[in-house]
């Protein structure tokens, strides 16, 4: 059981999650970050002053994929959200223990 | 002579001579307009301050705002009116103060007239003016003042600085500055320069907030800003309309003014914003609106259209200067530019008002131009009125302060809480529960 973490741009959302529901990812939990990379900050102004802001918004998506599954759950998410400029994100994958279905009690490979 | 005598007989409201009859048109424009103004300062002054204002702060800056108009007026009623309004008995004293003889309106009845129209409205009306004026002051000092200290402060200042120069300039006869012919149309020294300075003041006497000016302080809404801009404008019709003292065609030339300067005031600073920084804000925006209305408050109806467009136009670009330049310069931490844009917008106006208003002897009030023609004279009197009004507010605001700070055991919040947030440390409670 394999973690996969992706960290993309937030308007890229809506296309990997489609992408991911097309190969059978039904499921993930999302939320939003701020972080940086390569990609440089912004600048917002108000009244004359200028601040740099380092951190950009981004899209945290963490799911839950069988072993045999992360190949093709991780190039579906690089292909979904690509757009080749710096900002594009990263994904990261790590081992799982153990997983349990709360309600049903089911566990580990029933429980993905 | 005989329309000073007018103007003074609108300013002595003890006085209801048998030829003032109560005239209804009069009478529900001046209470519409204080109505109006009234708006300006718990929602739109309270929202434009607010909304510039760090989340953790908002509800602090929005209370001191708030907060300030019950506590300013309820002083204007004990003492503000009378000092301000009322004639003193002795001509010396008449210079500066109008005496005590109607703390809490003693002697003026609910029948009595201001002119056409109930003393009793004229004295609201005033009040809500006094109201603004302290409140403007508020934004220099937003995120650190202890709010303790500043309730004191508005009550203390409203009596000891704002209503003695409201007297000088327009207080009737006998008073400094109103017997020089100083023409200040609804506020530009009494409330705008007055407020201002009074707010640069505090800043440098409480001292700047932790970090300034290098840690970021974004404002949490300039929506919300601009909303309060805009509310400010829909008031402002009041707070000059209302200062033609009738529903008349006095009003209507403020009305033009009021919206041609501000309009013209707020293309202006965006334009200045795209040619500098590429990027129009819409905090420029409202910004320049605001420097336009305070620009274009003492001149609002002594001036014409091409005099509106002007003092819209150099007060806004006077405004962005003292925004964007001056006080990085000079390193105040005026937070909301109370100083930047309220005084020297002020100031500008005033001044301008002496070599724009109209020769035209149905709308000067008094002084050199109306008497004799001399423009240079009337400049001067404007002079005098600023320097005599500056010095007056610095003077009296920075004794009042330390009485202030003395009454509440010191006027800054300690260090802890001003990292914590004043929302939470001071009052409680959070701007939004989302």
């Amino acid at each position: 059981m394999k973690r996969i973490e992706a960290i993309i741009k937030p308007f890229k959302l809506e296309d990997v999650k489609d992408a991911l529901a097309e190969i059978g990812i039904e499921g993930m939990t999302v939320s939003e970050v701020k972080g940086y990379g390569r990609q440089k900050g912004h600048s917002e102004l108000y009244r004359g002053a200028e601040y740099v802001v380092d951190f950009l918004p981004k899209i945290k998506m963490e799911m839950i994929v069988d072993g045999s599954d992360v190949e093709k759950v991780t190039a579906a998410i690089v292909e979904a959200a690509r757009t080749g400029k710096i900002g594009d994100g990263k994904i990261f994958v790590s081992d799982i223990e153990q997983i349990i279905r709360i309600r049903t009690g089911e566990t580990d490979t029933e429980a993905i | 002579m005989k329309k000073r005598l007018r103007l003074a007989l609108l300013l002595l409201p003890t006085l209801a001579l048998a030829g003032d009859k109560l005239d209804s048109g009069d009478t529900a424009w001046m209470m519409m307009s204080s109505a109006l103004v009234l708006l300006m300062t718990p929602a739109g002054l309270a929202l434009f301050y607010g909304g510039m204002t760090r989340s953790k702060n908002v509800l602090n800056t929005y209370a001191m705002v708030f907060m300030a108009f019950m506590v300013a007026f309820v002083a204007w009623i004990v003492a503000g009116y009378s000092i301000a309004f009322g004639t003193a008995s002795s001509p010396a004293v008449q210079t500066v103060i109008g005496g005590f003889s109607n703390m809490f309106l003693n002697g003026i009845s609910w029948k009595d007239l201001s002119g056409t129209y109930p003393t009793y409205v004229f004295v609201v009306f005033q009040g809500t003016f006094a109201a603004i004026t302290v409140a403007i002051a508020s934004g220099a000092v937003i995120e650190r003042i202890k709010f303790s200290t500043w309730l004191v402060f508005v009550a203390i200042w409203t009596i000891v600085v704002y209503a003695p120069i409201t007297h000088m300039v327009w207080g009737g006869d006998g008073a400094l500055l109103f017997d020089a012919g100083t023409l200040d149309f609804a506020g530009g020294t009494v409330v705008h320069m007055n407020g201002g300075l009074a707010g640069l003041v505090l800043a440098v006497l409480v001292g700047k907030r932790k970090g300034y000016p290098t840690t970021a302080m974004k404002p949490m809404s300039v929506m919300l800003t601009a909303l309060g801009g805009a509310l400010l404008w829909f008031g402002w019709f009041g707070f000059n309309g209302g200062s033609a003292f009738g529903a008349n065609s006095v009003a209507g030339l403020a009305y033009l003014t009021t919206t041609l300067a501000p309009a013209a005031a707020a293309i202006t600073w965006v334009l200045i914003e795209y040619i500098i920084y590429k990027k129009a804000t819409l905090l420029g925006g409202v910004s320049g609106l605001v420097a336009g209305l305070v620009a274009i408050t003492p001149a609002a109806g002594f001036v014409d259209v091409s005099g509106a467009l002007i003092v819209g136009i150099v007060g806004s670009i006077i405004g962005f200067f003292g925004v964007a330049v001056l006080k990085k310069k000079l390193g105040y931490d005026d937070s909301l530019d109370a100083f930047g844009i309220h005084f020297l917008a002020g100031l500008w106006g005033a001044l301008a008002t002496g070599f724009l208003a109209v020769n035209d002897q149905d709308l000067l009030w008094d002084g050199p131009l109306k008497a004799t023609g001399d423009r240079m004279g009337q400049f001067m009197v404007q002079v005098e009125s600023v320097v005599v009004v500056g010095l007056f507010t610095l003077i009296g605001t920075v004794i009042v302060y330390f009485i202030a700070s003395a009454l509440t055991g010191g006027g800054r919040i300690d260090e802890e809480s001003e990292q914590i947030g004043l929302d939470e440390v001071t009052h409680g409670e959070k701007v939004m529960n989302l």
